[in-house]
């Protein structure tokens, strides 16, 4: 309601200080510097794209639409395709979302329905101190607290459980595509968590009320009244998430292994966009080679744009529908 | 329909389970924390002598040296950042929460939450492409400007946020009593909002102060105090990047020491935002 109120009655304002006396140049002067603050954010836009496209000119002229599908990226004979960094990215981000989404969810249930009032805040404070960590940090941790535990205790079970999939094959070297992918998850955690908490909390008290009003017990509660009725905002969220998987650098390029891999194996070492990015850049020294480069961050650069769009409309419809918003 | 089932102690079972479950995860999620904090105190807080934040980085194989510049120069980005974000982001917010119709407000915000996704190493090419390739070195500019690029949107979204919560009636005050629109703005709305356009400012540093990714190839990092901004610069997240892949077991103990600096310093970031934000909380009602 508050916010309701307090954005409409600044419409009128300036048209009357306008009309009383149009003359007043600090109001003009100032009017128009705010403008240009806000303008600033679209011009920032279309400088990002432009500075990409110009940047990836060479290559985008020279391979077409096959540096989509092109395997090889090999700076010694100028042949360069983004496959395999598509492919790390594609992969990654999706391990992570199958293990963030659903402890997201859960903990976002725990902390709407189930948890003590005292415990709400508290709990909801140390998820934002998750998300304060820096992502070197979270490299630093991986690489060499994480990768061990990895390959000492998990990745063995694995292997002896689901070893006769094509999935667990091959060595465990403990950098790889499976680590990265648990890494992201930490990391997405914190966004996944908070956005579906505020999409739980907009579920309307109404909805959990019929529901135990038919004999429903807690769960199918959350079930039936509070999941189903969520999902398009949970859906949201784990784009929302997905979206930060994407863009994720450094703590994947510390834990991924950065070689050019293209196959069913999750311990094998693989790169994916960012990575590539922040791996190559320093290092290419011909106008092609940094020119792909530019066209892998012009790739990364689309897909996160499409994928926050996405999630932006999928959560503010479902949230603004409550008429809440969502910080 | 589950609902009208008549296994009654079989559903309450099953709802106890999936609580429990619920609990689990919230369990995990936290567990990641836990385990961070305990390691950086762990490996970190023994490096952590006054060699560490006044000293610079010895060569390869010599033991000994520090991060003092790593540390220095990391503040150095921040302030250069905020020089450019801040003023910005506070001016978009402005016009967003003051100005704006509707219709452009829409688009604006739209257009920083866009901006507000767009990966971080990805500005650091575009400041690259804008700074480094012209001046044909890396520097400091090149990294600030980078961070910069991350701060305005950012700021842009929760200066707008704060200001819209300053009641209609100061404005009108303001107004009523001859104040120009901009002085009403200036003198009014703004201090009246300060405290919350703090914690957005705080916010958006604690978000940049980590960024290690826009850093690479901008700022690029340096051995030495670094007194000219026109060159390389070093940064905290940038060192520890380099220490912890390099094969050297001291650089590696350095590594987790500039992390727990690290890592201190965004969460006395973040421990300033909830100080600020509570005096935020009290003026919403």
């Amino acid at each position: 309601m508050n916010t309701e109120v307090a954005t409409t009655p600044v419409s009128p304002a300036p048209v009357a200080a306008g009309a009383r006396s149009g003359s007043r140049l600090g109001d003009r002067v100032f009017h128009f510097v705010c403008l240009a603050g806000a303008v600033v954010v679209g011009v920032l836009l279309a400088l990002v794209l432009w500075q990409l496209f110009k940047g990836s000119s060479l290559a985008l002229k020279q391979f077409g639409w096959k540096f989509f599908t092109g395997k090889e990226w090999n700076p010694v004979t100028g042949e360069f395709g983004a496959l395999p960094f598509i492919f790390g990215t594609i992969v990654s981000s999706a391990l992570a979302l199958l293990i963030a989404v659903p402890l997201g969810v859960g903990t976002a249930i725990y902390l709407t329905d189930l948890a003590p009032v005292k415990l709400r805040q508290p709990m909801t404070s140390l998820i934002e101190m998750l998300a304060a960590v820096p992502s070197v940090v979270w490299g630093l941790w991986g690489l060499f607290v994480l990768i061990p535990l990895l390959r000492a205790s998990v990745y063995p079970i694995l292997k002896s459980c689901f070893g006769f999939l094509p999935l667990f094959h091959g060595p465990v070297y403990g950098i790889g595509l499976l680590t990265s992918g648990v890494i992201l998850a930490i990391m997405i955690l914190p966004i996944v968590t908070s956005v579906s908490r505020e999409v739980l909390r907009s579920v309307p008290n109404l909805q959990r009320e019929a529901a135990y009003a038919l004999g429903a017990t807690r769960w199918e509660v959350t079930r039936i009244a509070v999941l189903s009725y969520a999902r398009r905002g949970l859906f949201g969220a784990a784009v929302l998430g997905l979206g930060r998987a994407i863009g994720e650098t450094m703590a994947v390029t510390m834990v991924i292994g950065n070689s050019h891999y293209i196959g069913l194996a999750l311990f094998h070492p693989a790169s994916t966009l960012a990575s590539g990015i922040a791996n190559e850049f320093t290092e290419a020294t011909t106008d092609i080679y940094l020119s792909s480069i530019f066209e892998l961050g012009l790739v990364l650069l689309g897909v996160t744009i499409l994928v926050n769009i996405l999630a932006q409309v999928m959560v503010r419809a479902f949230t603004t529908a409550e008429t809440r918003r969502v910080a | 329909m589950n609902v009208t089932s008549t296994n009654h102690a079989l559903r309450k079972a099953k709802s106890l389970a999936m609580n429990g479950l619920c609990v689990v995860c919230a369990v995990l999620v936290i567990l990641p924390l836990g385990l961070i904090l305990f390691y950086l105190i762990q490996k970190g807080a023994s490096s952590l002598n006054e060699a560490f934040f006044t000293g610079v980085p010895k060569p390869p194989g010599i033991p000994g040296g520090g991060m003092g510049n790593a540390i220095v120069g990391t503040l150095e980005l921040l302030l250069l950042a905020s020089c450019m974000g801040v003023p910005i982001g506070v001016l978009g917010g402005v016009y967003l929460s003051e100005y704006g119709s509707e219709r452009i407000n829409t688009w604006i915000r739209f257009w920083a939450d866009v901006l507000n996704g767009v990966p971080s190493i990805v500005w650091g090419m575009v400041a690259y492409a804008l700074v480094v390739l012209p001046m044909h070195t890396f520097s400091a500019w090149a990294g600030a400007l980078a961070l910069g690029f991350i701060m305005i949107p950012l700021v842009l979204r929760t200066t707008e946020e704060v200001l819209v919560l300053v009641p209609r009636s100061y404005r009108e005050a303001a107004l009523a009593l001859g104040l120009p629109q901009w002085k009403t703005i200036v003198r009014i709305i703004l201090p009246t909002a300060m405290r919350g356009i703090i914690t957005g400012v705080l916010l958006a540093m604690g978000r940049i102060a980590g960024e290690t990714a826009p850093l690479l190839f901008t700022a690029f990092g340096n051995d030495y105090w670094n007194k000219n901004l026109s060159g390389p610069i070093a940064a905290l997240p940038l060192q520890i990047f380099k220490y912890s892949i390099a094969p050297y077991d001291d650089w590696n103990r350095q590594a987790w020491a500039g992390a727990l600096v690290l890592v201190a310093m965004t969460f006395c970031l973040s421990a300033g935002v909830r100080i600020f934000s509570t005096g935020r909380l009290q003026k919403n009602t």
